[in-house]
C-alpha cells in the first residue's frame, strides 16, 4: 500500500511540477499575478508530494518491505536501521529520488527566502527550476521507478553493498547532492535574468548567497567522500581522479569561479554575461555528472548499474536543458551592456584571472576524464587516463592561482598598482621561500615538490596575516570591538583562503612523506614503521549484526611508551558472502597511523599493511575551513537588506 | 622462588627480539620498483584499481610476472612495453605520448594560456571602448 | 550577426560533446580490445589435459585455420558457450583447440565429461603464463588464428550465435 502511495505521490508531483512551470512562466510572460502566485503554490505542492514519495520509500526500507524490488535489491532484515535508511540512496533509482527530493527542497527554500525578489523574476526562477524537476520526475517515472514491485516478494533482500554500510553513506550523498543540485538555483537565476532580457546590478547580489550555500555543501560533500574513501577502502588513498570524483570536482571548480565572478558583477556591473554563463556551466556540469555515472559511458568505481536506455534519456535531458539555456544565452547576449570600467591591474581583473584559471582547471579535468571516450569513439583504440596524468597536469594549471591569491586580496577595486603590491609583499615572499626550503629539511628529507607545495600554502598564510594586520592597524575602535564588527565578507574570504592553504599543506606533506609497508605478521611479531613500533598481539573472531569478523589487535608504541591500540578487521558479510577489510586508523594532528589486514597467510600469519600518513587530516580540515569561510561571508548583512523598491517595480 | 621465576622468564626475553615482522617481498629494492610500476598500471579485472592494490588472481599473476622481470634486469620501459604488447595502452594509467594523445597532454596548459590571453585582450578592448575615468581605485 | 556568433561557441561545444556521448552509449568502456590482432599468435608448448606427458604446440596447427578457446572449470560464463562449441565441433567446420586456464586436470576433465568435448585437443595452462602472453583477462575468450599462425580476431566473452554467424564463421571461411 505504502509503495503504491509513493508511486502516486510521484505522479502528482510531476503534475504539480508542470503546473509550477506552466503557471510561473506564462504568468511572468504576461505579467499575470494570479498565474505567478499559482505557480509558486504548485511548487510548494510539488515539494510536499515529492517529500511524501521519499518518505514512502524510507518507510518501505524501515519496514523491510521486500515486495518492492528496489528494497529487495539493496537491503536486508539484518541490516542495521541507519543503513536500511541510507540504502534509500544506495542504488540508482533511490539516488535519483534523492536528487529530485533535494531539488524539491531547494525549490521550497526559494519560495520562502526569495520574497524580496521582483515577482516576475521570482516566477521565472521557480518556473525554470520546475522545468528541471519535470525532467527528473519523468526520468524516474518512465525508466527508474523505485516503487517497482517484486511479485512474489522475496523473504529477504540482497543486502546493501558492504562498502556502503558505513556512516559515510549516511552523510556523503545527501550533502553532496545538496551541493550539486543547489547550483540549479544559480542556473535558475541565470535563466530568469536572460528571459527577462536585462541583467540589473542587483542580480548578482541576489544570486550570491544561494550560490555560496550550494558551493559550501559541495565542498563539504566532496570532503566527506574523500575521507570516507580513505578509511573505508583500506589502501589509504583519498583521491583517485576517478570519473565520478571528477564529475563532482568540475562543478566545484566552476562554482568557485562563479562565486568570485559574482563579486565582480556585483561591484562593477561588469562581465555579466560571463557570470551568467558560469552559472549555466556549473549546473550543466552537475547534470553531466549525473549522466556519466549512470549511462555506462565511462568505467568508474562509483558507477551505478548501467543501462544505455537510461543513458539515452539523460542525454536528451542534457540536450534540452543545457542546449535550451545556451540557445537563450546566444540570443539574449548581444543586448547586454559592458558595464563599468576597471584597470588592467585591479581587484576585478585578479578575480577574473581566478575565473580563467578555475575554468581552465575544470576543462583539464574534463579533458582527461572524457579523453578515453573520445579516443574510443573515433576508433583510435582504448587508453586509460588515470592519476599519473591528472597529478602531472593539474598542479601547474592551478599554481598561478595560488600565487595570485596572495596579491589579489590587497588589490584595490578599479585600479591597482602592481609594483606597489609586489613591493608590499616581497618580504612575505622571501619568508615563505625560506620556510618552504627549511621545513622539509627539518622533517628529515628535502624534496623539491614538497617545498613548492609549502611555498604556496605559506604564501597564502603570510599574505592573509599581513592583510589582517593592515585592517587592524586601520581601525578606529578597540581591538575586540573591531573584530566583532569586521566585515564578514572579508573574514569569510580570509578564512576560506586559509582553508585552501591548510588543504595544500595536508596534500603536500602526506604525498611527500607518507610511509607504507607491506608485511607478513604472525601474532607476537613487531613491525618498526616510521619511528613507531606496531606489535600484532592477537587475532580474535567477532560477530556483528550482519557479518562475521576476524579482528586483529595491534598495540602501537613509540620510544617504548604506548601510543594507541588499533583493531583492523576482515569482515565477511553473510548475505552476499563478500569479504571486506575495515582499516584501523589513529587520527592525529600531525600523523595518522593506519593499519589494514590483507589476506590470511599460512599458519597464523596475515598480510598486513601499515601506513604512516603525516598531516593527512589537514586535507579535510582545510575543506571545512573553506566551507566555514563561505558561511561567514553569507552572514554579511548586505544580503539581508530588504529590497522593497525593486519588488514594487516588478521589473527585471 | 619468585626471583628465580623472574630470572628464568627474563631468559625468554630475547625471543621477543626475534619476532620481527617480515616484509612480504624478499628484496625491498625489487618490491619498491614493483610498487612504483604497478601503481601506474590498471588491473584489467576490477578495472578501477591499480595493479598494486587489486587482489584479483590476474593481478597477482601480473605482479609475479613483473617481479620476475625486475629480477631478470629488465628496465621499467621494457616491462611496461611487455604488458602493453599484450593488453594494449588501456593497461597504462599514464597515457602514452603520441599523435593521438598530443591534445590530451598539451590541452591543459593550452587552455590556460588561451584563457589568459583572451581575458587580457578582452580587458584591453573594453577599456578602449568605455569612457569612464578609472581614477585612483577604491580600497576593498 | 557577427557578435552573435561568438555567443554560440558554448552551444557548439555542447553539441560536439553530446555527439561523443551518443556514440559512447553504444560502446563498452570495460572491453579491452586485443593488440594482438594481426600479429603472430604467441607460441606455446603445453601439456595435454589428462595426459601431461604429451604436449600441445602451436606449430601443430600451422597450415590450418583454427580457434583457440580459453576456458576454465570455475568460469560460469564458459558453461554458457559450451553447448554452442559442442554443436560447432559436431558440424566440423573449424578445429577447436581448448586452453584450460588456471585450472586442475580433474576439474577440467569433469567439465568435458559432463558437457561433452568439443575440442580436438586441450592444453592446460595451470599457472596462467600463456594466458598472459595472449592477453587473457576474463575467460572465456576465443581467438581465430589463420594458416600462418596469425591472430585474426578475438572474441571477448562467451561466443554467441550472433557472433558466430556474423563475425567468426565468415572470417574463417575467408581465410
Amino acid at each position: 500500500m505504502i509503495p503504491d502511495l509513493g508511486n502516486y505521490a510521484l505522479i502528482l508531483a510531476l503534475l504539480l511540477a508542470f503546473a509550477q512551470s506552466g503557471f510561473s512562466l506564462t504568468g511572468a510572460a504576461r505579467g499575470n499575478v494570479v498565474f505567478m502566485g499559482a505557480g509558486t503554490s504548485a511548487a510548494v505542492g510539488q515539494f510536499l508530494f515529492t517529500g511524501i514519495a521519499f518518505l514512502c520509500l524510507g518507510y518501505s526500507f524501515y519496514a523491510n518491505d521486500f515486495s518492492v524490488l528496489y528494497v529487495a535489491s539493496n537491503s536486508n532484515s539484518a541490516l542495521p536501521l541507519q543503513y536500511r535508511l541510507a540504502a534509500i540512496w544506495g542504488g540508482h533509482e533511490g539516488s535519483m529520488l534523492l536528487w529530485t527530493m533535494t531539488l524539491a527542497l531547494w525549490t521550497f527554500a526559494v519560495t520562502i527566502f526569495s520574497r524580496n525578489l521582483p515577482q516576475v523574476f521570482r516566477a521565472r526562477l521557480i518556473g525554470t527550476m520546475g522545468l528541471v524537476t519535470i525532467g527528473f520526475l519523468t526520468f524516474i517515472l518512465f525508466t527508474s521507478n523505485p516503487f517497482e514491485r517484486l511479485i512474489p516478494a522475496v523473504l529477504d533482500g540482497r543486502d546493501l553493498n558492504p562498502l556502503l554500510q558505513d556512516p559515510g553513506m549516511v552523510f556523503h550523498p545527501p550533502v553532496l547532492y545538496m551541493g550539486y543540485v543547489g547550483f540549479s538555483v544559480a542556473f535558475g537565476f541565470a535563466i530568469a535574468a536572460l528571459l527577462g532580457g536585462e541583467l540589473t546590478p542587483e542580480w548578482a547580489r541576489w544570486t550570491r548567497p544561494w550560490t555560496t550555500v550550494a558551493w559550501m555543501f559541495l565542498t563539504v560533500g566532496i570532503a566527506f567522500g574523500s575521507k570516507w574513501a580513505y578509511y573505508e577502502l583500506g589502501w589509504g588513498g583519498w583521491w583517485f581522479w576517478d570519473a565520478v570524483e571528477n564529475a563532482s570536482f568540475m562543478p566545484w571548480l566552476v562554482g568557485t569561479a562563479l562565486i568570485h565572478s559574482l563579486a565582480v558583477t556585483e561591484k562593477r556591473d561588469a562581465f555579466k554575461l560571463w557570470t551568467v554563463l558560469l552559472a549555466i556551466i556549473a549546473f550543466s556540469l552537475s547534470l553531466l555528472g549525473t549522466f556519466l555515472v549512470r549511462s555506462g559511458v565511462l568505467t568508474s568505481v562509483h558507477a551505478f548499474a548501467t543501462d544505455p536506455r537510461r543513458g539515452l534519456f539523460i542525454l536528451c535531458l542534457l540536450m534540452l536543458v543545457i542546449g535550451g539555456a545556451l540557445i537563450l544565452f546566444a540570443i539574449r547576449a548581444p543586448r547586454v551592456g559592458l558595464g563599468g570600467k576597471f584597470g588592467m591591474v585591479s581587484r576585478e581583473s585578479f578575480l577574473l584571472t581566478n575565473n580563467v584559471i578555475m575554468v581552465a582547471a575544470a576543462g583539464s579535468v574534463m579533458l582527461g576524464t572524457l579523453y578515453p571516450l573520445f579516443v574510443d569513439a573515433l576508433g583510435m583504440g582504448k587508453i586509460s587516463v588515470g592519476p599519473p596524468y591528472f597529478d602531472t597536469v593539474f598542479v601547474p594549471v592551478v599554481m598561478p592561482a595560488i600565487f595570485l591569491m596572495g596579491l589579489a586580496i590587497f588589490a584595490r577595486w578599479k585600479n591597482s598598482d602592481l609594483k606597489e603590491l609586489l613591493a608590499k609583499l616581497k618580504w612575505a615572499f622571501v619568508a615563505s621561500v625560506l620556510m618552504a626550503v627549511l621545513i622539509p629539511v627539518m622533517m628529515g628529507h628535502w624534496r623539491p615538490l614538497v617545498s613548492v607545495g609549502l611555498l604556496g600554502s605559506l604564501w597564502i598564510f603570510t599574505t592573509a596575516l599581513i592583510s589582517l594586520r593592515d585592517r587592524l592597524k586601520r581601525r578606529t575602535e578597540g581591538l575586540a570591538s573591531h573584530l566583532i564588527h569586521m566585515s564578514r565578507a572579508y573574514l569569510g574570504m580570509i578564512v576560506a583562503h586559509i582553508g585552501v592553504a591548510v588543504f595544500i599543506v595536508g596534500v603536500t606533506l602526506v604525498k611527500g612523506y607518507e610511509v607504507e609497508q607491506d608485511l607478513r605478521m604472525a601474532p607476537g611479531d613487531v613491525a618498526e614503521v616510521g619511528g613507531y613500533a606496531f606489535r600484532f598481539d592477537e587475532m580474535r573472531q567477532e560477530v556483528g549484526a550482519n557479518y562475521t569478523s576476524a579482528v586483529g589487535h595491534f598495540s602501537v608504541t613509540r620510544h617504548g611508551s604506548p601510543v594507541t591500540v588499533l583493531e583492523p578487521e576482515k569482515r565477511i558479510y553473510v548475505v552476499q558472502n563478500s569479504p571486506m577489510t575495515e582499516a584501523a586508523i589513529s587520527a592525529g594532528l600531525v600523523n595518522d597511523l593506519y593499519v589494514s589486514l590483507g589476506e590470511p597467510l599460512s599458519d597464523q600469519a596475515w598480510a598486513v599493511r601499515i601506513y604512516i600518513k603525516p598531516f593527512v587530516q589537514w586535507i579535510w580540515a582545510g575543506c571545512l575551513l573553506m566551507a566555514a569561510g563561505g558561511f561567514l561571508a553569507l552572514l554579511d548583512p548586505r544580503y539581508r537588506r530588504k529590497v522593497r523598491g525593486d519588488a514594487a517595480e516588478g521589473q527585471v | 622462588m619468585k626471583f628465580r621465576t623472574i630470572i628464568l622468564l627474563s631468559l625468554l626475553l630475547p625471543l621477543l627480539a626475534w619476532a620481527e615482522a617480515r616484509p612480504l617481498g624478499d628484496d625491498p629494492a625489487v618490491e619498491a620498483r614493483l610498487k612504483a610500476l604497478s601503481t601506474e598500471l590498471r588491473c584489467l579485472v576490477c578495472q578501477n584499481q591499480t595493479l598494486a592494490d587489486s587482489s584479483a588472481p590476474l593481478a597477482e599473476d601480473l605482479r609475479r610476472e613483473i617481479r620476475e622481470q625486475i629480477v631478470k634486469g629488465m628496465t621499467d620501459k621494457e616491462i611496461t612495453d611487455y604488458l602493453v604488447a599484450r593488453y594494449g595502452d588501456f593497461v597504462r594509467y599514464r597515457p602514452p605520448v603520441r599523435t593521438g594523445t598530443i591534445l590530451l597532454w598539451v590541452g591543459p596548459l593550452a587552455l590556460l594560456l588561451a584563457g589568459l590571453t583572451g581575458l587580457w585582450s578582452s580587458l584591453r578592448r573594453r577599456n578602449a571602448v568605455l569612457d569612464e575615468d578609472i581614477g585612483e581605485g577604491e580600497e576593498a | 550577426m557577427k557578435p552573435m556568433l561568438k555567443f554560440l561557441f558554448p552551444l557548439a561545444v555542447l553539441v560536439v560533446l553530446l555527439g561523443f556521448f551518443a556514440v559512447g552509449l553504444k560502446l563498452d568502456p570495460r572491453e579491452v580490445p586485443s593488440p594482438l590482432v594481426n600479429k603472430p599468435a604467441p607460441k606455446f608448448h603445453l601439456p595435454k589435459l589428462g595426459n601431461p606427458s604429451e604436449f600441445v604446440t602451436t606449430d601443430d596447427m600451422l597450415g590450418k585455420v583454427w580457434l583457440l578457446n580459453v576456458w576454465a572449470s570455475w568460469c560460469s560464463a564458459c558453461r554458457e558457450e559450451h553447448p554452442l562449441l559442442v554443436e560447432m565441433s559436431r558440424r566440423g567446420e573449424v578445429p577447436l583447440v581448448g586452453l584450460d586456464y588456471k585450472d586442475t586436470d580433474p576439474e577440467g576433465q569433469a567439465v568435458l565429461s559432463e558437457g561433452g568435448n568439443p575440442y580436438s585437443v586441450v592444453a592446460t595452462d595451470a599457472d596462467g603464463r600463456v594466458g598472459i602472453d595472449y592477453g587473457v583477462y576474463g575467460v572465456p575468450e576465443t581467438y581465430v588464428i589463420d594458416k600462418a599462425g596469425i591472430i585474426r580476431y578475438k572474441q571477448i566473452g562467451p561466443i554467441t550465435e550472433e557472433a558466430l554467424r556474423e563475425k567468426i564463421m565468415p572470417l574463417v571461411k575467408g581465410l
